[in-house]
């Protein structure tokens, strides 16, 4: 009904990759131009980390909380249940009730892992 | 409706046939004047987009807002765009340097190519794959990389809690992003950005997808506010606890990437809202209001899509200036313990309306 391809390229992937070297290109020439034009100068106070002015203690890269990555880990579990369901959403009208019982399945399974996660306080920020 | 492929078709062959080029050539050519399009259009609408927060939140705090360089400041984003070019880039020591380079790059090809993904008008839509809305979200996950990157290589304590924090709660808020668009793909019955604004050629989704369409837009516009780090969520660069979070150590145009793309990933989530919620270059219609539809076919579907756009954005400006910045359990608690699991009862409650025909 509607014709969506730009020039009749039907080929989309070169179309990603067309944009995807756009913004390189955008970051890559603003950074020549900027490069040609900004002002250099050198004082080794310049390189010092930005932080409160005094001289920075010990290392920057260090240990940080284990909060983060519990949360990064329930975060994979979850995207991964999206990704398997975005098929049967597409496909929902055609399976009917058997595709919802089956997919209500996978679904109770998913919720009792948020479930275990909170019982367990995985939720919790202590 | 106007249709634009018939402007590019004939491009196309006047390319082809009348020019008499070869395919390579032909499509090469293609490719840089899309190249170029894209750039141009990206550029431009960071720039309104900075212009636009700041006219706004002028507003908001009864302040005039730009009006100096142009006429009523039009020229002001401009002018600063220059004046960060022209700043010096300055050399860091102890820093990563490898990673420190390429986190620019990542954050604006993510949001690239997230942005040419969206639907502007009839045919006027770059890459159009059939899965395209879940391109779209698998893209702009690519930007998280980009920021976690910036505040590890940068060698600085507020960085790295800025980048953690983010990448903690752009991931968590993904989720709900996912699952809202999820509903609606229930709804339309295809991944296809094309498809999905020509289902709601009889009425925009968020008259006829029933409660849930109401409740997957309230999660989708609350989650899409946290996914572009603005406030109340704008915890990775709170300036009175991180001086400017992930990207502090970060000058001159270099910095300026990451500003251009939090913008461009407003104008982002709320053209995937327009998109999904609001129909979007589709007009206003209803369905036995044939002179009205009419009517509003006459305006193109640019303006439709833009004037959705930027009333969505103007709603998520809104919220940054209303409301006070969450702590970070309330913000972690609000995602998983309230926006979870309400949305996947959400999808649920759509699945049913559509499967059984429930009416509410």
């Amino acid at each position: 009904m509607i014709a969506l391809d730009i020039f009749g390229i039907s080929n989309n992937a070169l179309l990603a990759v067309t944009a995807a070297i756009t913004g390189a290109g955008l970051v890559g020439l603003a950074m020549w131009i900027a490069g040609l034009i900004s002002p250099k100068s050198f004082n080794p106070q310049k390189g010092e980390p930005y932080e409160c002015g005094i001289p920075t203690r010990g290392e920057s890269m260090s240990q940080f909380r284990v909060g983060y990555y519990l949360y990064a880990i329930l975060f994979l579990m979850f995207d991964v249940e999206t990704v398997f369901l975005f098929p049967w959403a597409v496909q929902m009208r055609e399976l009917g009730v058997g595709g919802i019982i089956s997919i209500a399945v996978f679904f109770c399974i998913l919720v009792l892992g948020l479930v275990y996660a909170w019982r367990k306080g995985a939720l919790e920020w202590k | 409706m106007q249709d634009f492929a018939v402007i590019t078709n004939w491009i196309h062959d006047f390319l082809i046939s009348t020019l008499g080029l070869p395919t390579w050539l032909t499509v090469t050519i293609e490719c840089v004047a899309i190249g170029i399009g894209l750039l141009l259009l990206y550029a431009l609408l960071a720039l309104f987009y900075i212009y636009f927060e700041r006219k706004l939140c002028a507003a908001f705090q009864c302040r005039l807002g730009p009006n100096r360089v142009g006429p009523w400041g039009l020229l002001q984003s401009f002018a600063d765009m220059f004046k960060i070019l022209i700043k010096e880039l300055i050399e860091l020591k102890n820093i990563d340097k490898f990673l420190f380079a390429l986190a620019p790059y990542l954050v604006i090809i993510a949001s690239m190519l997230a942005f040419a993904v969206l639907p502007w008008g009839n045919g006027l839509q770059i890459i159009d794959f059939n899965i395209g809305i879940f391109f779209l979200i698998a893209v702009s996950s690519i930007g998280v990389l980009g920021i976690l990157l910036a505040g590890w290589s940068s060698n600085n304590k507020f960085t790295l809690i800025g980048a953690l924090r983010s990448g903690s709660q752009m991931v968590s808020y993904e989720l709900s992003i996912g699952l809202s668009v999820l509903t609606m793909v229930c709804l339309a019955g295809s991944m296809s950005v094309g498809d999905i604004v020509a289902e709601q050629n009889r009425m925009w989704f968020i008259f006829s997808g029933h409660l849930p369409a109401i409740i997957a837009f309230i999660i989708y516009m609350i989650a899409g506010t946290a996914e572009t780090n603005r406030g109340p969520f704008d915890l990775p660069e709170a300036e009175s606890e991180l001086t400017a979070g992930y990207h502090t150590e970060y000058s001159g145009i270099h910095f300026g990437f990451f500003y251009l793309a939090e913008y461009l990933n407003l104008f982002i989530v709320s053209g995937v809202a327009a998109l999904l919620f609001f129909g979007g270059w589709m007009p206003l219609h209803f369905p036995g209001w044939d002179t009205f539809n009419h009517i509003m076919d006459y305006i193109p579907g640019v303006i439709w899509f833009l004037g959705k756009a930027f009333v969505l954005s103007a709603i998520i400006i809104w919220f940054k200036w209303t409301f006070p910045r969450l702590r970070i359990d309330q913000m972690l608690n609000l995602e998983w313990k309230y926006l979870l699991p309400i949305n996947l009862v959400n999808l649920v409650l759509m699945a049913c309306i559509i499967i059984f025909d429930w009416k509410i």
